[in-house]
């Protein structure tokens, strides 16, 4: 059959029930200073991989919150685990180590131990 | 000394304004236009920072009036305020014919009526309640759905009728975000399986120990702040409330199920008092409270001699500053007394 190229757009906005927020919780247990953000984005002002790519901690933070993993997945490949955005943070996230556990916990549902 | 002063109010401020000129030795009559003196006060539950009982707050005022020099009147409110000479001339609905040297003014505010906000579905849909209905269910101590069930996702809506043009409230409210800072705590208490969710446009925790609050109602309490003005209320198939909103943190659209909805009603001019200002001549802002002379240092002066303001009718205020404000406005009538040898 031909293809005329016509597809259906996935649309942009985040169904809060659906999305599966198990990455948010395994954070929040492990954690839970993850609940202090106020998405300031002192962290993302700071980070030096987010001066030369995408990366940003803030957006991270919140599509986790979301449960929009996809994206966060990708992302945090760009992060150097240099750690100066725990240094900035106004409320004492240990934001390096969400970035940790984010991938931790991402390799865990690839495992389907969450 | 006999000067005589009358307060018109017996809420917060009027209640403290009364009890402080009386211990100054003035003949004070508070009028009041319920049959309990103690205004909104009377309705809440627990006091924000620190999760008080506001009943300490009303028996501490009430004590306060409790005083010889202090005639109460209830379920009065006044018709007509004229003034001749250095004398005011008070009418109420009862038949009253008063003369007094000064006047304070401490009508207060009313909240917002929410249901105008139709698009929030309150007076509409069975569990959009405002931040009022909550306390009443705080005191009651049962926090249910109106079918009776346990609600298991709670949101509140913050600035309902402030900083909304639509709502004619330009104005912050400025209590209500700490408000639902502290009544989503007592959610989370009351019923430790449920999720909060609060919907701000700006988190204004500008008072002592707000932050704090705020902070533990995150790290303790995980309430969750999604940073967004709720466009639109809906309902789904199984009576749920559909939320929509955008997350302009992650600047998407989000829609989210909700059990339960709580409007943050704000605070206005009271009806009371826009009353008083029309039969007085007293100037109203912009904002519609009564405009006081100077922003830093007359905010208890009128612009009539002798005319004094305490409180929420000139502005929103917690319960300190309204104390505050009350007693600043003491000084103001002792000082006009003395200066116009009465």
């Amino acid at each position: 059959m031909d293809k005329f190229g016509f597809t259906i757009s996935k649309g942009r906005q985040i169904d809060y029930g659906s999305n599966d927020k198990r990455i948010a919780e395994y954070i929040f247990e492990k954690e839970p200073s993850f609940r202090l953000c106020i998405e300031c984005g002192g962290c993302a002002a700071t980070c030096t991989s987010g001066n030369f790519t995408g990366f940003s901690l803030r957006e991270i933070n919140i599509l986790i919150k979301r449960g929009e993993n996809d994206k966060v997945r990708q992302s945090l490949k760009k992060c150097m685990l240099c750690g100066k955005c725990t240094l900035v943070c106004p409320r004492g996230v240990n934001t390096r180590n969400i970035v940790v556990l984010a991938k931790k916990a991402f390799l865990k549902s690839d495992e389907y131990a969450i | 000394m006999n000067r005589d002063v009358i307060v018109i109010g017996g809420g917060t401020a009027g209640m403290e304004a009364a009890g402080q000129l009386a211990k100054a030795e003035c003949k004070v009559t508070l009028i009041e236009k319920e049959e309990e003196a103690g205004g909104h006060v009377r309705n809440w539950c627990h006091l924000f920072p620190d999760r008080r009982n506001s009943a300490d707050v009303v028996k501490y005022l009430s004590d306060l009036i409790n005083q010889k020099n202090i005639t109460f009147l209830k379920g009065t409110s006044v018709e007509s305020i004229n003034k001749s000479k250095k004398k005011f001339h008070i009418k109420t609905n009862r038949g009253h014919e008063m003369l007094s040297d000064a006047v304070v003014i401490a009508t207060g505010f009313d909240l917002f009526k929410s249901e105008k906000k139709e698009e929030y579905g309150y007076g509409i849909y069975n569990n959009v309640i405002t931040s009022a209905d909550l306390e009443a269910m705080f005191r009651s101590g049962d926090l249910r759905k109106q079918n009776g069930e346990i609600p298991g996702r709670i949101g509140f809506v913050h600035c309902v009728g402030s900083r909304d043009e639509k709502s004619g409230n330009l104005y912050c409210s400025k209590l209500c975000c700490v408000t639902a800072v502290k009544q989503a705590i007592e959610i989370r208490e009351h019923l430790p399986e449920s999720k909060v969710f609060c919907f701000y446009m700006d988190m204004r925790m500008g008072g002592a120990h707000y932050e704090e609050l705020y902070m533990q109602s995150q790290e303790k309490y995980a309430v969750n702040f999604i940073r967004g003005k709720v466009s639109e209320v809906g309902e789904s198939i199984n009576n749920g409330l559909i939320v929509k909103v955008e997350d302009t943190l992650a600047g998407r659209p989000l829609k989210m199920e909700l059990d339960m909805l709580v409007l943050m009603a704000g605070m206005e001019m009271a009806e009371g008092g826009r009353k008083i200002a029309g039969m007085s001549g007293l100037n109203t802002g912009e904002n519609r409270f009564f405009a006081a002379a100077d922003n830093h240092f007359g905010s208890n002066i009128s612009n009539i001699k002798g005319i004094f303001y305490a409180g929420t009718c000139t502005a929103p205020m917690n319960i300190t500053e309204t104390i505050s404000h009350a007693r600043a406005s003491v000084t103001e009538v002792m000082d006009y007394l003395k200066e116009s040898n009465i």
